[in-house]
């Protein structure tokens, strides 16, 4: 092993240091935010150094890899024990990287963002907690590890969607993540009790080297794992039907939102497909269901996205509809495909809200001048903003470029190979091409709606309010400095992994080859005719183009008006707006009847007749009883007890002579 | 002395200290018919001790002692009743009702 690489439990420790330096001060000295500046940015920073020298040294022994650095024993029981380990490999040096590194500029951008919370310690203590869990979900060498890390990000999540929580509904939304995301932690859970029994092991390298050997090709114990596995993700990873969370998860600090709601921790789902590629590979039917389930949420989640005015909800189903395309990608069994739209989208989607950020931030500052209370985050109140703040406009275009899928920009390349594999795939398996064809819907809606959106926000008539246009301005350069470095990235991000057709091709595609030979036997390798490759980048380009001048001459931001002034929507419109009123439908269909059989089955009762009446208030009744019984032999007279005393000596008398 | 008849004059004598405690609520009386037991009793072991050996006579001046202690104990708790309720009949007494 590479000295560089048994350094990596360094990477874990800093975050957590930091989240423990930063909770301290938050109880001993809130208001040292350069203290808590220094210690969240600068762990998170060296963290980043150490993760480079890692890579590095892993880059150099990389067919030695996977390299297992053992802390400590962590359960040994009989013939059962894990090790509390991490893995280093190239899918996991894939997402250090883009963890640390995104990690570091989201924690950048918020010494600004939040310089005026009163609870700054706090949210840095979160932030580094946050990170030091979704670590140790990426590195742990077995699933129980990484489960670790799956229920801590979920925590960290729930701390900081609700860390405004004195509003009721940040904290309502709170709540609803971290209950969503608990319903799929079960699929997790069961998934592991199937996998030990199916392989007597849980470290990751030992259950995929014994997978093809045990779990039969399709069977149905591979498939009911790995749906159970699929389960867990479409909780963490917003998927149909878990994936209402999300959206209500804009309810936290915008950064947040960057970091945990789109460039981390809800692609945990995809990492965990992709690293069990080979049960994913062994299941035919369930890879299917990804793959259906991935393209369904494209392009639902797309739809929901085109009628939203808050403009970090476009952002939220957007990046719903993005993690769909990487369930698609995983899917169709181009597991290098899904983790490659997961690096570009980590960059282009941190950057579009962190963008968002830096707006309502503006505007909110300019809505604190005038001491007005409109809404700061809904597009109606925006418009004409270039003017204002020109470098938060330039960085949000080319990142709408690359999520729209213009050529050049990483989401053009990441995105039309998830679609590019389906179509190939589809050749085998049918259905594939009509994941496809849900995916190329979704992309032009895409196009659509983020054009939309950058119109609405940057273009056109300022709509913010006449007292409010003189205060609006560019955020500072430790907000805008992030968003440069992930503008680089949105733009030549795709570079790590160009389409066949082009020289230099797959350079993903091959680093991450030894985490999915083992399925490759199973889905193989499909390679698309020139032309055809062609014909599909032509037409992804196509599609693009369409969605962003579709945009342009369909919309009149110059008809729009203040939200407040705004007339209510009608008809489909409406229906959008209202996100196909799923929530409401999950509020009758499950969260009614829940709390109707909580609150009239088990609380009144269960509870109150059966175990507080019958169990509880019953065995004190009997009690009572039996004392009152008892006493009414106390008749304090003196004849009484020498009459009792009597008879029973002679009853022993009785019984004793014989 | 025979045993037999002598055993039988203890029993009746118990039974007539059983059946006084029993039936009298006079506090002294009850205590007297205490004393009746204890002497029936008395008189079985010295009629055993007739056939058995020395022991019986021992328990018997044991139990004497008792008793007299037993007296000065009941008599100044009868006595201290007295001063307290103005009266000896247990009828009247019962602090230790349930």
């Amino acid at each position: 092993m590479p000295a560089s690489v048994g350094w990596v439990w360094l990477v874990v420790l800093l975050p957590l240091l930091g989240f423990l330096a930063n909770g301290a001060i938050s109880f001993i000295k809130p208001d040292a935010k350069g203290a808590v500046s220094a210690i969240g940015v600068g762990v998170l920073a060296a963290a980043f150094g150490v993760s480079v020298a890692v890579v590095s040294g892993l880059a150099g022994a990389a067919h030695d890899a996977p390299f297992i650095v053992t802390l400590w024993e962590w359960m040994p029981v009989g013939a059962f024990h894990i090790d509390l380990a991490f893995q280093v490999d190239q899918l996991s040096a894939v997402m250090l990287l883009v963890i640390t590194g995104v990690g570091t500029l989201i924690h950048i951008f918020s010494t600004g963002y939040m310089s005026e919370d009163p609870s700054y310690p706090r949210y840095f203590a979160y932030l580094n907690l946050f990170i030091f869990f979704m670590l140790i979900l990426v590195l742990g060498s077995s699933f129980p590890v990484m489960f670790i890390g799956w229920e801590g990000v979920g925590l960290c999540s729930y701390l900081l969607i609700g860390f405004w929580f004195s509003e009721k509904a940040n904290a309502d939304a709170g709540k609803k993540a971290f209950i969503m995301n608990r319903i799929g932690d079960f699929g997790f859970l069961i998934a592991m009790f199937m996998i030990f029994g199916a392989t007597g092991s849980l470290s990751f390298v030992e259950v995929f080297e014994a997978a093809p050997a045990t779990l039969a090709l399709g069977g149905t114990t591979v498939t009911l794992i790995t749906l159970a596995l699929f389960l867990g993700c479409t909780g963490k990873s917003a998927q149909i039907p878990l994936y209402t969370w999300l959206p209500d998860a804009m309810a936290g600090p915008t950064p947040v939102s960057a970091l945990i709601h789109a460039a981390t921790m809800v692609t945990a789902g995809v990492y965990l497909v992709a690293r069990s590629n080979i049960l994913f590979a062994l299941a035919p039917i369930s890879s299917t269901v990804v793959a259906g389930i991935g393209g369904l949420t494209a392009l639902f989640a797309a739809t929901i996205a085109m009628k939203q005015w808050d403009i970090k909800k476009v952002l939220a189903y957007s990046t719903v509809s993005q993690l769909g395309f990487m369930f698609v990608g995983v899917g169709v069994g181009a597991y290098a495909a899904g983790v490659f739209h997961l690096v570009t989208h980590a960059f282009f989607k941190a950057l579009l809200f962190l963008g968002a950020g830096s707006v309502i931030h503006a505007l909110h500052h300019a809505y604190h001048h005038t001491g007005s209370h409109e809404d700061a985050q809904d597009m109606r109140n925006m418009g004409g903003l270039k003017k204002f703040m020109p470098w938060t406009a330039g960085v949000m275009w080319i990142a709408t470029l690359a999520i729209a899928g213009i050529p050049g920009f990483s989401g053009f390349f990441s995105k039309d190979e998830i679609l590019a594999q389906a179509f190939a795939r589809g050749h085998d398996v049918p259905f594939f091409y009509v994941v496809w064809g849900m995916g190329a819907v979704a992309a032009l809606m895409t196009a659509f709606y983020m054009t939309r959106m950058m119109i609405y926000t940057f273009h056109g008539p300022n709509r913010t309010g006449e007292k409010e246009g003189s205060h609006l301005h560019e955020v500072s350069w430790v907000m805008t400095g992030p968003l440069v470095i992930l503008a680089i990235g949105s733009l030549f991000g795709g570079f790590l992994n160009l389409p066949a057709v082009l020289p230099g091709a797959g350079w993903l595609h091959h680093w991450l080859e030894p985490i999915t030979e083992g399925s490759a036997a199973f889905v193989g390798e499909v390679h698309l005719a020139h032309n055809t490759e062609w014909i599909l980048l032509g037409l992804a380009t196509v599609i693009a183009v369409v969605g962003i001048l579709g945009a342009y001459r369909l919309l009149k931001p110059q008809n729009l008006v203040p939200a407040k002034d705004a007339t209510p929507e009608t008809g489909m419109q409406k229906v959008l707006l209202n996100k196909y009123y799923v929530d409401e439908i999950y509020d009758a269909v499950v969260v009614k009847p829940l709390m109707w059989l909580s609150r009239a089955i088990l609380w009144k009762t269960v509870d109150e007749k059966a175990i507080d009446g019958a169990a509880v208030n019953g065995s004190a009744n009997i009690t009572r009883f039996a004392g009152w019984f008892g006493t009414r032999f106390q008749t304090g007279r003196v004849g009484t007890y020498v009459f009792f005393f009597v008879v029973g000596a002679l009853v022993l008398l009785r019984t004793m002579v014989r | 002395m025979l045993l037999g008849p002598s055993l039988i004059v203890s029993a009746v004598l118990f039974s007539l200290g059983v059946a006084g405690v029993l039936l009298r609520r006079n506090a002294i009386i009850i205590f007297m018919c205490v004393e009746l037991m204890l002497n029936a009793v008395n008189l079985s072991f010295i009629a055993f001790a007739q056939q058995l050996g020395p022991e019986g006579h021992v328990i018997v001046f044991f139990v004497m002692a008792v008793a007299a202690a037993e007296a000065a104990v009941g008599l100044a708790i009868i006595i201290s009743i007295y001063r307290f309720k103005e009266t000896v009949n247990l009828q009247n007494i019962n602090l230790l009702k349930g």
